[in-house]
């Protein structure tokens, strides 16, 4: 515990008397600031600005720093030692981040008197390498002091993963979406108002019933709950079916299917409800085809709960299918051996055994549909028509339509929350207290059992249409791409592809003509950075959730969704709020797409990480520890390497999810820092379907070939012997 | 406890550490609200004729308001080119925008008007005619005769034929009803908006949304402007402009200079520059079919012939204004939403 504290302090120091405080001018990694650093007011180090340019309310950490490192040296005993430490860091970290949100650009904020007499009424810039070091210095002094002494169950290293996370879900969480929904108690005459926010919340006009007895429209919230559970349910079942087409049975073309199973998670949005509108389109191929042969009216049903629906599940079946695909193949097939040793038959077994199993895999599968579901706002803008309101679209056009209204964005979005809390506790409720745990270190045959006749009749049925559908629609994407003007006029032409992504050879080498080139590569770079760092987050969470046991983490396990069931046109608007000012400020730069991405995808690689650890046998850890490994090495060589469809999951989710996220980058993308689906979205609605459609097609296969690579660098992890499905019976 | 965790630590917090970088001084940061290659276009003519390096995004107008007003205070954005004046009248009335001093004496009055009432905080750039269009396979199949004026729409030939925006979303259908109560006076206006409305099969949220259905036939009849319908019928769609008999209202596209711009000297060249006959000449290049401020400058051949429309005089500080625009959103509501 000393050699890491000692090594935090180091970090500390270096962060506060070497490195500047604020953010520099042109980026830290150009390094001007080196020359500055002591003489320069607005590249210095935190401690010459505080003891040479008068900033004295930068002060702080020289005496935090000073006592951590008096408290090493002088106290012996290491109770005392690290209760010292705890102290002394918890106040730094306080009073640090006292001061940044006080002083703030053009002087104090709060606490006038005292920051004025302390310097600060110039005001100040926003936190940069310097404050960010001494931060978490302070931070993991905190951590590992408190594990030593004696306050937390885990050691230095699960202590300092609650405190990261925590502090980082608090930060990039918390923090902005407060900013928005602060809103919704402030009363049109000023003030805040407990009454405004209820008599609003409870409105008829959000919670209307009428469409249950057809007479006219539901409130936009019904509607979205309808939608959500639908499209939960749906995407459910058949990610199931998949899942046990993969794993129990012989199919033939299982790579094919996998191949299908994968590329609509991949599709940029806007394109599946255009290709939808094509074929169920009052003028669709599908309704023409319909209205020929059973002589029916040609109707614009799918503008509407159907089109929605539809559009929802072929986009959301993926995530589905990759939760479960982890769990179905997790369950060991040692209990299903037991099961038709005591003369059950195939029925049973999957009745009795392998479906209850299964449900933790269900639940988490379901309940991110459903989330995903509230939140998406592209499929019903597209496919939604003038009469069909969800909440993600209402909230989306109080935002930006015609009168801005951010009281009503926040009253909506506080229905859309507490429709997901509703659906968490539902499925924590469904789930229960049993153990899942299925893979436990003992040896097993590896022959699953076959499926009995009727249910893979049921998955054949189930899947197979769905596959069928999802190849037209997608032969659809790429036909488009090719002609001059898709549905229209079904000329072949290269012409979008060339105009996109042209290459052209000049006198200076290869030049990128294409005009798509420049949102490619930004995209490509942010989302490889943003996907490792989301899938370590997201399971670095679900360990803590599954396997340790701190105070508030029922809270803590609904707080990481937050910023996931929010409409990312809503987290856009409060990272705006939240990170335009000093002391954080990031607007305009990558970091900020980068941060948004990671905090928005990670309840992916939370839900599918808890999954599928719930299967590993806790006896495993118990293991690892009792032959002298800490909670790090566990996790590092055994947990992990057990991991593997979970981590795939979490990495192919978020960095697709990266690429093809629209709603809460269009606030985020700045000049330099174009995403590709502002490109496309704003191509789309300029008519230019053809670009739109050929760069969608060029992200698919840049996406495919990234899950690919993915696949063959996370490995597949070896369960047992062979992974076979007995013969059939 | 053993040091061997820090490694994963050090990753995380030398990631946090990255967070060290804003925009170097001497660009200009453009968010555009026109056409892509439009503001492509615009801004590599600019970099060349200044020198200056553009930062551009496009964004719709909405969504720039909306940013415009969160960033407030501490902008990351200049100028604001492009996009329906109102969102940037209402921009200028809440203070988030400046004056720009640009010379407006070689622009149309429709132009200058949108900088007097605005105190100069915006300039009109261009003018799009609200009009009608309608699919003309569609039509033909079904035997039902092309409007020719507002009134025509109310007939019951068109039911479920007519597809229009809903004002409370978009700013087009706004724009739409503001001209119906100036062309008809409110009450009267909203008589016909109601017997429209037995004949529209949806409101849609995007206001370019309508006549993208309209060119792919799956709807017969939409209402929006006319530069957008020009860029479909050019593009291969069987559509056809209509500007109404009795008169149509127009939008003013704006440019403003946000207040608090880090680049204030480029941006009062860009708007400058963006004003000037030469840098508007150039639209048709690219395919921009409505109509520039500047008199000097050339007029795309496809637009829409404003000798041959019959332009209301659209009174924007009226039908601008917030009091307005909610009184009216609030009687669409209660008479007109279905």
């Amino acid at each position: 515990m000393q050699r890491t504290t000692w090594l935090w302090l180091l970090v500390g120091l270096v962060g506060y008397c070497l490195v500047p405080w604020y953010m520099t001018e042109g980026g830290f990694w150009r390094f001007g600031w080196l020359s500055g650093i002591a003489a320069d007011a607005d590249t210095g180090a935190g401690i010459w600005l505080a003891f040479l340019h008068g900033r004295l309310y930068l002060g702080a950490p020289l005496p935090v720093l000073a006592g951590v490192a008096a408290a090493l040296l002088l106290l012996a005993d290491p109770l005392r030692r690290a209760r010292a430490i705890v102290a002394l860091s918890a106040a730094g970290l306080g009073l640090v981040m006292l001061q940044g949100f006080a002083v703030g650009m053009n002087g104090p904020r709060f606490l006038t008197g005292l920051f004025g007499a302390l310097g600060g009424a110039e005001g100040q810039a926003g936190f940069g390498a310097g404050a960010t070091l001494t931060l978490f210095s302070l931070l993991f002094m905190l951590t590992t002091s408190l594990s030593a002494a004696g306050r937390s169950t885990g050691d230095a290293f699960v202590t300092g993963l609650i405190g990261l996370i925590v502090a980082l879900v608090a930060l990039f969480v918390f923090f902005p979406v407060s900013t928005v929904l602060v809103n919704a108690f402030r009363a049109p005459q000023g003030g805040l108002s407990l009454g405004h926010f209820l008599s609003e919340f409870f409105s008829a006009d959000l919670w209307g019933l009428s469409c249950l007895t057809f007479t006219d429209q539901c409130g936009p919230a019904i509607n979205s709950v309808l939608l959500a559970t639908m499209t939960g349910a749906t995407t459910t079942l058949l990610g199931l079916a998949f899942a046990l087409i993969f794993t129990r049975t012989n199919f033939r073309a299982k790579k094919l299917l996998r191949l299908l199973t994968v590329i609509p998670i991949i599709t940029p949005p806007f394109v599946i409800g255009l290709a939808l509108i094509l074929l169920f389109g009052r003028t669709g191929t599908v309704t023409a085809i319909v209205s020929y042969l059973f002589d029916v009216p040609k109707t614009r049903w799918i503008y509407g709960f159907g089109g929605v629906y539809l559009a929802q599940v072929l986009s959301f079946t993926p995530i589905a299918f990759l939760v479960l695909i982890g769990v179905v193949e997790g369950i060991s097939p040692s209990m299903e051996e037991a099961s038709q040793t005591l003369d059950a038959d195939a029925w049973q077994t999957f009745r009795r055994v392998s479906f209850p199993l299964m449900r933790p895999g269900l639940a988490n599968a379901f309940l991110l549909g459903f989330i995903e579901s509230l939140a998406d706002f592209g499929n019903p803008l597209v496919l939604g028509g003038g009469n069909y309101n969800v909440l993600s679209t209402e909230i989306y056009f109080s935002i930006v339509g015609t009168i801005a209204d951010p009281s009503r964005t926040a009253v909506l979005s506080i229905a859309l929350l507490s429709l997901t809390l509703g659906a968490f506790l539902l499925q924590r409720r469904w789930v229960g207290k049993k153990s899942y745990a299925t893979v436990t270190g003992k040896a097993d045959s590896g022959r699953h059992a076959a499926l009995s006749r009727g249910v893979k009749i049921a998955a054949y049925a189930t899947a197979l249409p769905w596959a069928a559908f999802t190849a037209v629609v997608y032969s659809m994407i790429a036909f488009g791409s090719v002609v001059k003007l898709w549905g229209y006029d079904n000329t072949f032409t290269l012409a979008h592809y060339i105009r996109a992504f042209g290459i052209k050879h000049t006198a200076h080498g290869w030049r990128f003509k294409g005009v798509a080139w420049d949102s490619y590569f930004t995209t490509l770079q942010i989302a490889t950075i943003a996907a490792p760092l989301t899938a370590l987050v997201g399971l670095g969470t679900a360990y803590l959730l599954v396997r340790q046991r701190f105070w508030g983490k029922e809270a803590f396990e609904f707080s990481t969704m937050l910023s996931f069931a929010i409409p990312g046109t809503v987290i856009g608007v409060s990272y705006i709020l939240a990170f335009n000012f000093p002391p954080i400020e990031l607007t305009g730069t990558s970091i900020i797409l980068i941060i948004v991405f990671v905090f928005r995808n990670m309840p992916v690689g939370v839900r599918g990480g808890i999954a599928a650890m719930s299967q590993l046998d806790k006896s495993l850890d118990e293991a690892s520890i009792t032959l002298g490994a800490n909670s790090f090495t566990t996790v590092r060589r055994v947990i992990r390497p057990l991991m593997g469809p979970a981590i795939l999951a979490a990495l192919t989710y978020s960095f697709v999810r990266a690429i093809t996220s629209v709603s809460a980058v269009i606030f985020l993308v700045s000049a330099k820092h174009n995403m590709a689906t502002s490109f496309i979205v704003g191509r789309v609605e300029n008519g230019e379907f053809g670009i739109a459609i050929a760069y969608s097609a060029v992200l698919i296969f840049t996406m495919l070939a990234a899950i690919v690579l993915l696949q063959l660098l996370v490995g597949k992890r070896t369960l047992r012997r062979t992974d076979r499905v007995a013969g059939a019976p | 406890m053993s040091v061997r965790k820090t490694p994963l630590i050090s990753v995380v917090a030398l990631t946090a550490v990255l967070a060290a970088g804003t925009a170097a001084a001497g660009e200009l940061n453009v968010v555009c609200s026109n056409e892509q290659d439009w503001c492509d276009l615009m801004a590599s003519n600019y970099e060349d004729a200044t020198g200056n390096t553009v930062n551009m995004v496009r964004k719709s107008t909405g969504e720039t308001l909306a940013q415009v007003r969160a960033e407030a205070g501490n902008p990351k954005i200049d100028v604001w080119w492009g996009g329906t004046g109102d969102p940037h009248l209402i921009a200028a009335a809440e203070g988030l925008t400046q004056p720009s001093g640009a010379d407006t004496s070689d622009l149309y009055p429709w132009a200058q008007n949108l900088a007097a009432i605005s105190e100069g905080k915006t300039i009109g750039i261009h003018l799009g005619v609200l009009g009608i269009a309608y699919n003309r396979e569609i039509l033909e199949q079904k035997g039902i005769e092309p409007p020719a004026c507002w009134k025509d729409l109310a007939d019951p030939r068109f039911k479920g034929e007519i597809q229009v925006a809903n004002p409370n979303s978009s700013g087009t259908a706004y724009t739409e009803l503001a001209t119906l109560v100036q062309v008809f006076g409110e009450d009267e206006a909203f008589a016909l908006l109601k017997q429209i409305g037995e004949n529209v099969n949806s409101y849609t949220k995007s206001g370019s949304a309508p006549s993208k259905a309209a060119a792919r036939g799956e709807t017969g009849v939409s209402i929006g402007f006319e530069h957008d319908m020009v860029k479909l019928r050019i593009a291969g769609f069987p559509l056809e402009i209509v500007s109404p008999c009795e008169g149509t209202g127009y939008e003013v596209g704006g440019v403003s200079i946000i207040k608090g711009a880090k680049n204030l000297e480029e941006a009062k060249q860009w708007v400058e520059f963006v004003l000037s006959a030469e840098a508007q000449s150039a639209g048709p290049e690219v395919g921009v079919y409505n109509i520039p401020s500047n008199r000097d400058a050339r007029i795309p051949d496809a637009a829409p012939d404003v000798s041959t429309i019959k332009l209301i005089d659209y009174d924007f500080a009226t039908y601008g204004s917030t009091e307005t625009r909610a009184r009216l959103l609030e009687r669409w509501d209660a008479e007109i939403k279905p």
